[in-house]
Protein backbone atom coordinates (compact mmCIF):
# COMPACT_ATOMS: atom_id res chain seq x y z
CA UNK A 1 0.00 0.00 0.00
CA UNK A 2 1.38 3.34 -1.05
CA UNK A 3 1.18 6.05 1.59
CA UNK A 4 -1.67 8.44 1.03
CA UNK A 5 -0.84 11.98 -0.02
CA UNK A 6 -3.56 13.18 2.36
CA UNK A 7 -4.21 14.89 4.69
CA UNK A 8 -3.43 18.11 2.91
CA UNK A 9 -2.55 20.90 5.30
CA UNK A 10 -2.81 24.57 4.41
CA UNK A 11 -1.45 27.05 6.92
CA UNK A 12 -1.84 30.83 6.65
CA UNK A 13 -1.80 30.79 2.86
CA UNK A 14 -1.94 34.26 1.31
CA UNK A 15 -2.12 35.11 -2.39
CA UNK A 16 -1.46 38.70 -3.43
CA UNK A 17 -1.35 39.99 -6.97
CA UNK A 18 -0.36 43.59 -7.66
CA UNK A 19 -0.68 44.42 -3.99
CA UNK A 20 -4.26 43.21 -3.99
CA UNK A 21 -5.04 40.40 -1.61
CA UNK A 22 -6.94 37.69 -3.46
CA UNK A 23 -6.90 35.10 -0.75
CA UNK A 24 -6.02 34.64 2.84
CA UNK A 25 -4.75 34.17 5.28
CA UNK A 26 -6.39 30.76 4.94
CA UNK A 27 -5.81 27.65 7.01
CA UNK A 28 -7.49 24.41 6.09
CA UNK A 29 -7.06 20.71 6.71
CA UNK A 30 -8.23 18.37 3.98
CA UNK A 31 -8.73 14.95 5.49
CA UNK A 32 -8.47 11.70 3.60
CA UNK A 33 -12.16 11.16 2.97
CA UNK A 34 -15.26 13.05 2.01
CA UNK A 35 -16.75 15.48 -0.46
CA UNK A 36 -16.01 19.10 0.34
CA UNK A 37 -18.05 21.86 -1.26
CA UNK A 38 -16.60 25.35 -1.39
CA UNK A 39 -19.20 28.11 -1.52
CA UNK A 40 -19.06 31.87 -1.65
CA UNK A 41 -19.91 34.77 -3.95
CA UNK A 42 -17.95 35.69 -7.07
CA UNK A 43 -14.53 37.04 -6.27
CA UNK A 44 -14.53 35.48 -2.81
CA UNK A 45 -11.48 33.39 -3.71
CA UNK A 46 -12.97 29.98 -4.48
CA UNK A 47 -11.00 29.52 -7.67
CA UNK A 48 -7.83 30.91 -6.12
CA UNK A 49 -8.16 28.57 -3.14
CA UNK A 50 -8.56 25.53 -5.37
CA UNK A 51 -5.64 26.60 -7.53
CA UNK A 52 -3.51 27.11 -4.42
CA UNK A 53 -4.35 23.61 -3.20
CA UNK A 54 -3.47 22.15 -6.58
CA UNK A 55 -0.24 24.15 -6.77
CA UNK A 56 -1.20 26.27 -9.77
CA UNK A 57 -0.99 29.53 -7.84
CA UNK A 58 2.15 30.99 -6.30
CA UNK A 59 1.77 31.75 -2.59
CA UNK A 60 2.80 35.15 -1.27
CA UNK A 61 3.17 33.61 2.18
CA UNK A 62 2.08 30.53 4.06
CA UNK A 63 2.33 26.87 3.20
CA UNK A 64 0.59 24.00 1.50
CA UNK A 65 1.92 20.64 2.59
CA UNK A 66 1.14 17.07 1.63
CA UNK A 67 2.32 13.98 3.48
CA UNK A 68 4.68 13.17 0.59
CA UNK A 69 7.10 15.36 -1.40
CA UNK A 70 5.33 17.86 -3.67
CA UNK A 71 6.33 16.21 -6.97
CA UNK A 72 4.86 12.89 -5.80
CA UNK A 73 1.70 14.58 -4.59
CA UNK A 74 1.25 16.49 -7.84
CA UNK A 75 1.00 13.45 -10.05
CA UNK A 76 -1.63 11.89 -7.77
CA UNK A 77 -4.15 14.71 -8.04
CA UNK A 78 -6.22 16.26 -10.81
CA UNK A 79 -8.06 19.48 -11.58
CA UNK A 80 -11.20 20.22 -13.57
CA UNK A 81 -11.38 23.81 -14.74
CA UNK A 82 -14.48 25.96 -14.92
CA UNK A 83 -13.94 26.39 -18.64
CA UNK A 84 -12.95 22.90 -19.76
CA UNK A 85 -9.63 22.98 -21.62
CA UNK A 86 -10.02 20.91 -24.75
CA UNK A 87 -6.87 19.82 -26.49
CA UNK A 88 -7.15 20.08 -30.26
CA UNK A 89 -7.35 16.34 -30.63
CA UNK A 90 -9.99 13.66 -30.74
CA UNK A 91 -11.90 12.67 -27.60
CA UNK A 92 -9.88 9.44 -27.56
CA UNK A 93 -6.56 11.29 -27.66
CA UNK A 94 -7.70 13.77 -25.00
CA UNK A 95 -8.54 10.92 -22.65
CA UNK A 96 -5.35 8.98 -23.30
CA UNK A 97 -3.07 12.02 -22.99
CA UNK A 98 -2.60 12.02 -19.18
CA UNK A 99 -1.77 8.31 -19.28
CA UNK A 100 0.62 8.66 -22.20
CA UNK A 101 2.63 11.54 -20.69
CA UNK A 102 3.09 9.50 -17.54
CA UNK A 103 4.60 6.56 -19.35
CA UNK A 104 1.61 4.29 -19.84
CA UNK A 105 1.80 2.13 -22.99
CA UNK A 106 -0.32 3.08 -26.00
CA UNK A 107 -2.51 -0.01 -26.00
CA UNK A 108 -3.37 0.26 -22.33
CA UNK A 109 -3.90 4.01 -22.55
CA UNK A 110 -6.32 3.75 -25.47
CA UNK A 111 -8.16 0.90 -23.80
CA UNK A 112 -8.60 2.99 -20.68
CA UNK A 113 -9.74 5.89 -22.87
CA UNK A 114 -12.50 3.74 -24.34
CA UNK A 115 -13.62 2.50 -20.94
CA UNK A 116 -13.81 6.03 -19.58
CA UNK A 117 -15.52 7.38 -22.68
CA UNK A 118 -18.16 4.73 -22.16
CA UNK A 119 -18.46 5.58 -18.47
CA UNK A 120 -19.16 9.27 -19.12
CA UNK A 121 -21.39 8.61 -22.12
CA UNK A 122 -18.98 9.70 -24.84
CA UNK A 123 -18.46 6.27 -26.40
CA UNK A 124 -20.03 7.40 -29.66
CA UNK A 125 -17.83 10.47 -29.83
CA UNK A 126 -14.41 8.84 -29.46
CA UNK A 127 -13.20 10.10 -32.83
CA UNK A 128 -14.86 13.52 -32.64
CA UNK A 129 -12.46 16.43 -32.29
CA UNK A 130 -12.86 17.54 -28.68
CA UNK A 131 -13.33 21.27 -29.45
CA UNK A 132 -16.47 20.35 -31.41
CA UNK A 133 -18.26 18.82 -28.41
CA UNK A 134 -21.15 20.58 -26.69
CA UNK A 135 -20.60 22.35 -23.37
CA UNK A 136 -21.83 19.45 -21.27
CA UNK A 137 -19.86 16.90 -23.27
CA UNK A 138 -16.71 18.99 -22.91
CA UNK A 139 -17.11 19.09 -19.15
CA UNK A 140 -17.73 15.34 -19.00
CA UNK A 141 -14.62 14.77 -21.10
CA UNK A 142 -12.59 17.04 -18.81
CA UNK A 143 -13.90 15.12 -15.82
CA UNK A 144 -13.06 11.74 -17.32
CA UNK A 145 -9.61 13.02 -18.30
CA UNK A 146 -9.06 14.13 -14.70
CA UNK A 147 -10.24 10.81 -13.26
CA UNK A 148 -8.55 8.49 -15.75
CA UNK A 149 -5.33 8.26 -13.74
CA UNK A 150 -7.37 7.48 -10.61
CA UNK A 151 -6.06 10.40 -8.60
CA UNK A 152 -6.40 10.42 -4.84
CA UNK A 153 -7.90 13.86 -4.87
CA UNK A 154 -9.74 15.85 -7.51
CA UNK A 155 -10.35 19.59 -7.48
CA UNK A 156 -13.32 20.90 -9.44
CA UNK A 157 -13.87 24.58 -10.11
CA UNK A 158 -17.60 25.10 -10.69
CA UNK A 159 -17.81 22.22 -13.15
CA UNK A 160 -21.54 22.62 -13.61
CA UNK A 161 -21.71 26.39 -14.18
CA UNK A 162 -23.45 27.01 -17.53
CA UNK A 163 -24.75 23.45 -17.74
CA UNK A 164 -28.38 22.36 -17.87
CA UNK A 165 -30.02 20.00 -15.41
CA UNK A 166 -29.37 16.82 -17.30
CA UNK A 167 -25.66 17.44 -17.82
CA UNK A 168 -25.37 18.49 -14.18
CA UNK A 169 -27.04 15.29 -13.03
CA UNK A 170 -24.73 13.18 -15.17
CA UNK A 171 -21.66 14.92 -13.80
CA UNK A 172 -22.88 14.55 -10.23
CA UNK A 173 -23.38 10.84 -10.81
CA UNK A 174 -19.83 10.46 -12.10
CA UNK A 175 -18.54 12.35 -9.08
CA UNK A 176 -20.49 10.17 -6.67
CA UNK A 177 -19.07 7.07 -8.33
CA UNK A 178 -15.58 8.48 -8.00
CA UNK A 179 -16.20 9.25 -4.35
CA UNK A 180 -17.47 5.73 -3.77
CA UNK A 181 -14.27 4.45 -5.38
CA UNK A 182 -12.30 6.33 -2.74
CA UNK A 183 -11.45 9.60 -4.47
CA UNK A 184 -11.31 12.69 -2.30
CA UNK A 185 -13.26 15.52 -3.92
CA UNK A 186 -13.11 19.27 -3.44
CA UNK A 187 -15.51 21.27 -5.53
CA UNK A 188 -16.65 24.85 -5.68
CA UNK A 189 -20.18 25.76 -6.65
CA UNK A 190 -22.74 28.56 -6.58
CA UNK A 191 -25.63 26.16 -6.56
CA UNK A 192 -27.06 25.63 -3.05
CA UNK A 193 -29.09 22.66 -4.25
CA UNK A 194 -26.01 20.99 -5.67
CA UNK A 195 -24.12 21.62 -2.46
CA UNK A 196 -26.94 19.98 -0.49
CA UNK A 197 -26.93 16.99 -2.80
CA UNK A 198 -23.19 16.35 -2.68
CA UNK A 199 -21.50 17.89 0.35
CA UNK A 200 -20.09 16.08 3.34
CA UNK A 201 -18.69 19.34 4.59
CA UNK A 202 -18.88 22.94 3.45
CA UNK A 203 -16.24 25.65 3.29
CA UNK A 204 -17.77 29.11 3.09
CA UNK A 205 -15.55 31.84 1.68
CA UNK A 206 -16.02 35.62 1.88
CA UNK A 207 -13.51 38.19 0.67
CA UNK A 208 -10.73 35.66 0.52
CA UNK A 209 -11.20 34.20 3.99
CA UNK A 210 -12.86 31.06 5.24
CA UNK A 211 -15.62 32.29 7.52
CA UNK A 212 -17.22 28.92 8.05
CA UNK A 213 -16.09 25.31 7.69
CA UNK A 214 -18.59 22.83 9.07
CA UNK A 215 -20.11 19.44 8.30
CA UNK A 216 -22.81 19.73 5.65
CA UNK A 217 -25.67 18.83 7.98
CA UNK A 218 -24.78 21.54 10.45
CA UNK A 219 -24.20 24.07 7.69
CA UNK A 220 -27.56 23.56 6.04
CA UNK A 221 -29.60 23.34 9.26
CA UNK A 222 -27.94 25.98 11.36
CA UNK A 223 -25.28 28.11 9.68
CA UNK A 224 -23.20 30.08 12.12
CA UNK A 225 -22.65 33.21 10.09
CA UNK A 226 -25.29 35.70 8.90
CA UNK A 227 -23.84 35.57 5.35
CA UNK A 228 -24.31 31.82 5.13
CA UNK A 229 -27.82 32.14 6.54
CA UNK A 230 -28.63 34.73 3.90
CA UNK A 231 -27.22 32.51 1.15
CA UNK A 232 -29.28 29.53 2.24
CA UNK A 233 -32.41 31.65 2.41
CA UNK A 234 -31.87 32.59 -1.20
CA UNK A 235 -30.80 36.15 -0.54
CA UNK A 236 -28.03 37.76 -2.53
CA UNK A 237 -24.77 37.69 -0.61
CA UNK A 238 -22.10 40.24 -1.45
CA UNK B 1 -6.52 43.34 -73.23
CA UNK B 2 -4.86 41.75 -76.26
CA UNK B 3 -1.61 41.24 -74.41
CA UNK B 4 -3.31 39.49 -71.53
CA UNK B 5 -5.00 37.05 -73.91
CA UNK B 6 -1.75 36.54 -75.73
CA UNK B 7 -0.08 35.95 -72.41
CA UNK B 8 -2.72 33.45 -71.41
CA UNK B 9 -2.43 31.53 -74.63
CA UNK B 10 1.37 31.75 -74.58
CA UNK B 11 1.35 30.46 -71.03
CA UNK B 12 -1.10 27.75 -71.96
CA UNK B 13 1.07 26.55 -74.85
CA UNK B 14 4.22 26.71 -72.77
CA UNK B 15 2.61 24.44 -70.23
CA UNK B 16 0.92 22.08 -72.69
CA UNK B 17 4.05 21.57 -74.75
CA UNK B 18 6.15 21.29 -71.59
CA UNK B 19 8.58 23.82 -72.97
CA UNK B 20 12.07 22.73 -71.91
CA UNK B 21 13.15 26.17 -70.73
CA UNK B 22 9.95 26.68 -68.81
CA UNK B 23 10.27 23.34 -67.05
CA UNK B 24 13.86 24.04 -66.13
CA UNK B 25 13.10 27.53 -64.82
CA UNK B 26 10.06 26.31 -62.89
CA UNK B 27 11.96 23.46 -61.29
CA UNK B 28 14.72 25.82 -60.27
CA UNK B 29 12.21 28.21 -58.74
CA UNK B 30 10.75 25.34 -56.77
CA UNK B 31 14.15 23.99 -55.80
CA UNK B 32 15.39 27.33 -54.50
CA UNK B 33 12.25 28.31 -52.62
CA UNK B 34 11.40 24.88 -51.21
CA UNK B 35 14.96 24.46 -49.94
CA UNK B 36 14.76 27.90 -48.36
CA UNK B 37 11.37 27.10 -46.79
CA UNK B 38 12.63 23.82 -45.33
CA UNK B 39 15.73 25.44 -43.84
CA UNK B 40 13.80 28.47 -42.58
CA UNK B 41 11.14 26.21 -41.03
CA UNK B 42 13.74 24.13 -39.23
CA UNK B 43 15.12 27.34 -37.74
CA UNK B 44 11.94 29.39 -37.44
CA UNK B 45 9.32 27.00 -36.08
CA UNK B 46 11.19 25.86 -32.95
CA UNK B 47 12.42 29.42 -32.42
CA UNK B 48 8.85 30.69 -32.52
CA UNK B 49 7.78 28.03 -30.03
CA UNK B 50 10.72 28.88 -27.81
CA UNK B 51 9.72 32.57 -27.80
CA UNK B 52 6.17 31.65 -26.85
CA UNK B 53 7.02 29.40 -23.93
CA UNK B 54 10.23 30.60 -22.34
CA UNK B 55 10.52 33.77 -20.31
CA UNK B 56 13.87 35.50 -20.54
CA UNK B 57 15.38 38.98 -20.49
CA UNK B 58 14.73 41.08 -23.60
CA UNK B 59 12.04 38.67 -24.74
CA UNK B 60 9.68 41.48 -25.72
CA UNK B 61 12.44 43.27 -27.59
CA UNK B 62 13.32 40.07 -29.42
CA UNK B 63 9.71 39.60 -30.51
CA UNK B 64 9.43 43.23 -31.61
CA UNK B 65 12.61 42.94 -33.69
CA UNK B 66 11.42 39.67 -35.15
CA UNK B 67 8.11 41.22 -36.19
CA UNK B 68 9.94 44.16 -37.71
CA UNK B 69 12.20 41.80 -39.65
CA UNK B 70 9.13 40.34 -41.37
CA UNK B 71 9.17 43.45 -43.52
CA UNK B 72 12.85 43.11 -44.41
CA UNK B 73 13.36 44.58 -47.92
CA UNK B 74 14.56 41.73 -50.17
CA UNK B 75 16.74 44.07 -52.22
CA UNK B 76 18.71 45.06 -49.15
CA UNK B 77 19.05 41.44 -48.07
CA UNK B 78 20.29 40.66 -51.57
CA UNK B 79 22.80 43.47 -51.39
CA UNK B 80 24.17 42.36 -48.02
CA UNK B 81 24.38 38.70 -49.07
CA UNK B 82 26.05 39.86 -52.30
CA UNK B 83 28.69 41.77 -50.34
CA UNK B 84 29.28 38.82 -48.01
CA UNK B 85 29.64 36.32 -50.84
CA UNK B 86 31.48 38.46 -53.37
CA UNK B 87 35.12 37.69 -54.13
CA UNK B 88 36.37 40.39 -51.79
CA UNK B 89 33.80 39.59 -49.08
CA UNK B 90 34.35 37.41 -45.99
CA UNK B 91 32.81 34.32 -47.63
CA UNK B 92 34.20 34.99 -51.10
CA UNK B 93 36.45 31.94 -51.03
CA UNK B 94 33.41 29.68 -51.07
CA UNK B 95 32.60 30.87 -54.58
CA UNK B 96 28.88 30.85 -53.91
CA UNK B 97 27.90 34.12 -55.59
CA UNK B 98 25.67 33.61 -58.67
CA UNK B 99 24.74 30.06 -57.66
CA UNK B 100 21.38 28.67 -56.53
CA UNK B 101 22.95 28.20 -53.08
CA UNK B 102 23.42 31.95 -52.77
CA UNK B 103 19.77 32.43 -53.71
CA UNK B 104 18.72 29.94 -51.05
CA UNK B 105 20.79 31.75 -48.43
CA UNK B 106 19.19 35.08 -49.31
CA UNK B 107 15.70 33.60 -49.20
CA UNK B 108 16.31 31.89 -45.88
CA UNK B 109 17.20 35.28 -44.41
CA UNK B 110 14.04 36.81 -45.84
CA UNK B 111 11.64 34.03 -44.86
CA UNK B 112 12.87 32.91 -41.43
CA UNK B 113 11.56 35.94 -39.49
CA UNK B 114 8.18 35.59 -41.16
CA UNK B 115 7.88 31.89 -40.30
CA UNK B 116 9.17 32.38 -36.76
CA UNK B 117 6.81 35.25 -36.13
CA UNK B 118 3.69 33.47 -37.35
CA UNK B 119 4.73 30.31 -35.48
CA UNK B 120 5.25 32.37 -32.33
CA UNK B 121 1.76 33.83 -32.51
CA UNK B 122 0.15 30.47 -33.16
CA UNK B 123 2.03 28.66 -30.40
CA UNK B 124 1.42 31.53 -27.99
CA UNK B 125 -2.34 31.19 -28.48
CA UNK B 126 -2.29 27.44 -27.89
CA UNK B 127 0.01 27.82 -24.91
CA UNK B 128 -2.36 30.35 -23.33
CA UNK B 129 -5.16 27.82 -23.83
CA UNK B 130 -3.23 24.76 -22.62
CA UNK B 131 -1.07 26.33 -19.92
CA UNK B 132 -3.08 25.37 -16.84
CA UNK B 133 -3.91 21.91 -18.13
CA UNK B 134 -0.33 21.00 -19.00
CA UNK B 135 0.89 22.27 -15.63
CA UNK B 136 -1.94 20.43 -13.86
CA UNK B 137 -1.00 17.18 -15.58
CA UNK B 138 2.63 17.54 -14.41
CA UNK B 139 4.04 17.39 -17.92
CA UNK B 140 7.75 17.89 -18.49
CA UNK B 141 9.08 20.84 -20.52
CA UNK B 142 9.86 18.58 -23.45
CA UNK B 143 6.38 17.06 -23.42
CA UNK B 144 4.88 20.54 -23.38
CA UNK B 145 6.81 21.72 -26.42
CA UNK B 146 6.07 18.47 -28.24
CA UNK B 147 2.37 18.75 -27.45
CA UNK B 148 2.19 22.39 -28.54
CA UNK B 149 4.03 21.78 -31.81
CA UNK B 150 1.85 18.78 -32.58
CA UNK B 151 -1.47 20.38 -31.72
CA UNK B 152 -0.40 23.56 -33.51
CA UNK B 153 0.79 21.73 -36.60
CA UNK B 154 -1.82 23.21 -38.89
CA UNK B 155 -0.96 26.74 -37.85
CA UNK B 156 2.69 25.89 -38.33
CA UNK B 157 1.98 24.62 -41.84
CA UNK B 158 0.35 27.97 -42.49
CA UNK B 159 3.50 29.69 -41.25
CA UNK B 160 5.63 27.68 -43.66
CA UNK B 161 3.18 28.37 -46.49
CA UNK B 162 3.41 32.09 -45.84
CA UNK B 163 7.17 31.71 -46.11
CA UNK B 164 6.78 29.84 -49.38
CA UNK B 165 4.50 32.55 -50.72
CA UNK B 166 7.00 35.24 -49.91
CA UNK B 167 9.88 33.24 -51.34
CA UNK B 168 8.38 32.05 -54.61
CA UNK B 169 7.31 35.55 -55.63
CA UNK B 170 10.46 37.27 -54.48
CA UNK B 171 12.68 38.84 -57.14
CA UNK B 172 14.86 41.56 -55.58
CA UNK B 173 17.30 39.42 -53.62
CA UNK B 174 17.66 36.48 -55.98
CA UNK B 175 18.18 38.81 -58.91
CA UNK B 176 21.14 40.39 -57.14
CA UNK B 177 22.80 37.27 -55.68
CA UNK B 178 21.76 34.89 -58.46
CA UNK B 179 22.35 37.15 -61.41
CA UNK B 180 19.55 35.69 -63.56
CA UNK B 181 22.02 33.59 -65.56
CA UNK B 182 20.40 31.45 -68.23
CA UNK B 183 20.58 27.73 -67.44
CA UNK B 184 22.16 28.46 -64.08
CA UNK B 185 20.27 30.82 -61.82
CA UNK B 186 17.27 31.94 -63.86
CA UNK B 187 13.99 31.42 -62.04
CA UNK B 188 10.40 32.38 -62.85
CA UNK B 189 10.44 35.81 -61.24
CA UNK B 190 13.76 36.91 -62.68
CA UNK B 191 12.76 35.56 -66.09
CA UNK B 192 9.55 37.59 -65.95
CA UNK B 193 11.52 40.72 -65.08
CA UNK B 194 13.86 40.04 -68.01
CA UNK B 195 11.12 39.32 -70.57
CA UNK B 196 9.24 42.44 -69.49
CA UNK B 197 12.42 44.46 -69.96
CA UNK B 198 12.86 42.97 -73.42
CA UNK B 199 9.28 43.84 -74.30
CA UNK B 200 8.16 40.21 -74.71
CA UNK B 201 5.00 40.72 -72.68
CA UNK B 202 3.34 37.54 -73.90
CA UNK B 203 6.13 35.32 -72.62
CA UNK B 204 6.41 37.35 -69.41
CA UNK B 205 2.69 36.99 -68.77
CA UNK B 206 2.82 33.31 -69.63
CA UNK B 207 5.56 32.82 -67.06
CA UNK B 208 3.54 34.92 -64.62
CA UNK B 209 0.50 32.69 -64.93
CA UNK B 210 2.68 29.63 -64.46
CA UNK B 211 4.09 31.23 -61.30
CA UNK B 212 0.64 31.93 -59.89
CA UNK B 213 -0.57 28.45 -60.77
CA UNK B 214 2.48 27.01 -59.07
CA UNK B 215 1.86 28.94 -55.86
CA UNK B 216 -1.78 27.86 -55.82
CA UNK B 217 -0.89 24.24 -56.56
CA UNK B 218 1.65 24.03 -53.74
CA UNK B 219 -0.79 25.59 -51.28
CA UNK B 220 -3.60 23.28 -52.30
CA UNK B 221 -1.36 20.25 -52.11
CA UNK B 222 -0.26 21.05 -48.58
CA UNK B 223 -3.79 21.88 -47.47
CA UNK B 224 -4.97 18.56 -48.85
CA UNK B 225 -2.18 16.62 -47.20
CA UNK B 226 -2.74 18.44 -43.89
CA UNK B 227 -6.55 18.20 -44.21
CA UNK B 228 -6.66 21.76 -42.93
CA UNK B 229 -10.25 22.54 -43.75
CA UNK B 230 -11.81 19.13 -43.31
CA UNK B 231 -11.43 18.71 -39.57
CA UNK B 232 -13.21 21.65 -38.07
CA UNK B 233 -11.70 24.54 -36.25
CA UNK B 234 -8.10 23.54 -36.16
Amino acid sequence: MVTSILPLRVSDAVVKRRKKRLLGPVSLDVTAEGFTIIMGPNGSGKTTLLRVLHGLERLSSGQVSWTVPLADAQIRQAFVFQMPIMMRRSVRDNLAYPLLVHGQGKTAAYQAAEIWADRVGLADALDTPAPQLSGGEKQKLALARALIREPEIVFLDEPCANLDGRATREIEAILKDAQAAGTRILMSTHDVGQAKRLADDVVFLMHGSIIEHTPAKAFFTGPKTPQATALLQGDIVE
Amino acid sequence: MGEIWEGLSAGFWLVVTLDADLVEITLRSLQVTLSAVVIASVIGLPFGAFLAIRRFRHRRATIAVLNALMGLPPVVVGLVVYLLLSRSGPFGVLGLLFTPTAMIIAQVIIITPLIASIAHQAIRDIWAEYHDLLISLSTSKRQRIKTLLWDGRRALITASLAGFGRGIGEVGAIMIVGGNIDNATRVLTTAIALETGKGDFALALGLGFVLIALAIAVNLAIHTIGRTESEGKW
